[in-house]
């Protein structure tokens, strides 16, 4: 194995139902990151993009049949993951509204991933995670009605972060935020990837937002891989397939002519 | 084209306000602009009053909204005198909205087919046959593939590009002079919002309709509108040419644009938005 890998996933396919009325969600999908680097999957609605962040995540639906192999640092991800694996990748998730509990405090939803993983000094450890997603500690005991989409994500992101992972999956991560915030959020990932040598994966619909988190990434359509390009071919307008191509050109805008062809 | 001398919509001094348990709260404050046969862009973030000030010019605030303006007019009829029964008669027939997600806006206990068909007998008043076959010609105006199919589709059967489509097919019916169009295709793919863009851009130049088109989402309004106001804290802070977008010159419009991020960028950190107190006074 080459220790620079961190995620490295090969043949993998994901089918939800049996016999012939399965859908195959995930047709056949292999890429790698570095460790420390951060990868984008891209993609439309229904290219299969989520479905391989949480074959990762390990929090595919029981009906899910996964094949293939996804290894973390060399060690296999299978159906069943010892704990000691578990803390090592987290996610955020796209929606800061839902994806903290209503009626639990700052502190509970901070301090529970560190009880599970058994893990000393919680205390400081919560205000240490506020501190670095840029949170003050008057934030610990409030609920998560009392703050703005943009602080919920800076939370969901302290909760993956507080039990020390590798790698972060991150799933459109800022889409259900203003621009404003957005360029906040992705600011404050990029500096904790650099700060704690963390690997991301990311998840988005959105091009330019691949563009500026990630150095390589692959185009998704229909559950399949139509392309694997690093980050350099992107900003160039340089991608090959003509999914690809379509697809950034969709993303300047409105465009009569560029709907013409499609 | 824009027929500044006979404007289609005046808008002079709009105030939106909402009854709070926390007090009064301004959502829209003194916006004024006009409206000619031309497409018309909102863009603000979360809260600065761009869907508020469309669902005020119909009528639509929620119960606890309050409204007032100097002026507000639409074509021949004061909206400010107007009764419920005349704003009703307005509302679909002469100006439409559509909103962000099909798939609450469609009937969902009504075949699409049954409710384009009942748009056309409202609004066009003809027969039952005639209806049907006009919804199918409109179904394919909208680029459907295969019409027959989803006419007698559910809503649920539908994907949100193809329910887009079908919204659009609906407030074309009566041929409205105005379109209002709040977020219509945030919550579609890029390459599908393309094409029902499209739709919507061919639809209003053969009708020679106006459009104001509200969305958070200010470089796809340049591309797609004439001109865009750009609000913040319920004020207009500046009105653009789509064409200069990048010669504005508010603070907020100049920080908004250049907190996205780029395809063609070079990874640095992103600025990020400052904001001024001023700018909401």
């Amino acid at each position: 194995m080459n220790p620079a890998v961190s995620v490295e996933v090969t043949g993998l396919q994901v089918a939800f139902g049996r016999g012939r009325r399965a859908f195959r969600a995930v047709r056949n999908a292999g890429f790698s990151v570095e460790a420390g680097g951060s990868f984008g999957l891209v993609g439309e609605s229904g290219s299969g993009k989520t479905t391989v962040l949480r074959a990762l995540a390990g929090v595919l639906p029981p009906t899910a049949q996964v094949r293939g192999r996804m290894r973390m640092h060399g060690e296999s991800l299978g159906a069943i993951r010892p704990r000691a694996l578990r803390r090592r990748m987290q996610m955020v998730f796209q929606d800061p509204y839902g994806s903290l509990h209503p009626r639990h405090t700052v502190d509970r939803i901070l301090g529970e991933p560190a009880r599970v993983h058994g893990l000393d000094s919680i205390d400081s450890r919560i205000d240490e995670a506020l501190a670095g997603v840029g949170l003050d500690a008057s934030f610990r005991f409030r609920y998560p009605h009392q703050l703005s989409g943009g602080q919920r994500q800076r939370v969901a992101i302290a909760r993956a972060l507080i039990i020390e992972p590798d790698v972060v999956l991150l799933d459109e991560p800022t889409s259900a935020l203003d621009v404003s915030v957005q360029a906040e959020i992705l600011n404050l990932l990029q500096r904790l990837r650099r700060e704690r040598t963390l690997t991301f994966v990311l998840v988005s619909h959105d091009l330019a937002v691949v563009s500026h988190m990630a150095e390589a990434l692959v185009v998704m359509r229909a559950g399949e891989i139509v392309e694997t390009l690093d980050v350099a071919a992107l900003r160039t307008a340089a991608p090959q397939h003509p999914y690809s191509r379509h697809l950034l050109r969709a993303s300047r805008g409105y465009d009569r002519a560029a709907a013409s062809e499609f | 084209m824009v027929e500044r001398r006979d404007p289609l919509l005046i808008v002079d001094g709009l105030n939106v306000t909402f009854d709070t348990p926390h007090g009064a709260v301004a959502a829209v404050r003194d916006v004024s602009f006009t409206l000619g046969r031309e497409k018309l862009g909102i863009v603000g973030e979360s809260g600065s009053g761009k869907s508020q000030t469309g669902r005020a010019l119909l009528g639509l605030l929620a119960r606890n909204g309050r409204m007032s303006a100097r002026q507000l007019s639409f074509d021949d009829v004061d909206l400010l005198r107007a009764g419920e029964a005349e704003r009703h008669a307005l509302r679909g027939r002469r100006i439409s909205m559509i909103l962000q997600d099909p798939k609450f806006s469609l009937n969902p206990v009504m075949t699409v087919g049954e409710q384009i068909v009942e748009a056309f007998r409202v609004h066009a008043g003809v027969s039952r046959r005639e209806a049907r076959d006009r919804a199918l010609a409109m179904l394919e105006a909208v680029r459907i593939r295969e019409p027959r199919y989803v006419f007698d589709a559910w809503p649920h059967e539908i994907s949100g590009g193809m329910g887009q489509r079908v919204m659009i097919a609906m407030m074309m019916v009566p041929e409205p002079d105005l379109i209002i169009a709040d977020e219509p295709t945030s919550a579609l793919d890029v390459t599908v919002q393309l094409q029902v863009l499209a739709l919507l851009d061919d639809m209003l130049a053969r009708r020679g309709a106006a459009l104001i088109f509200i969305s958070h989402d200010l470089n796809l309004v340049a591309s797609f509108c004439d001109r865009v106001l750009v609000m913040y804290a319920g004020r207009v802070v500046e009105t653009l040419g789509a064409a200069e977008l990048h010669g504005a010159r508010h603070p907020y419009t100049r920080g908004l644009l250049a907190c996205q991020p780029r395809v063609d960028g070079d990874g640095a950190d992103l600025p990020t938005l400052h904001r001024d107190p001023a700018w909401a006074r």
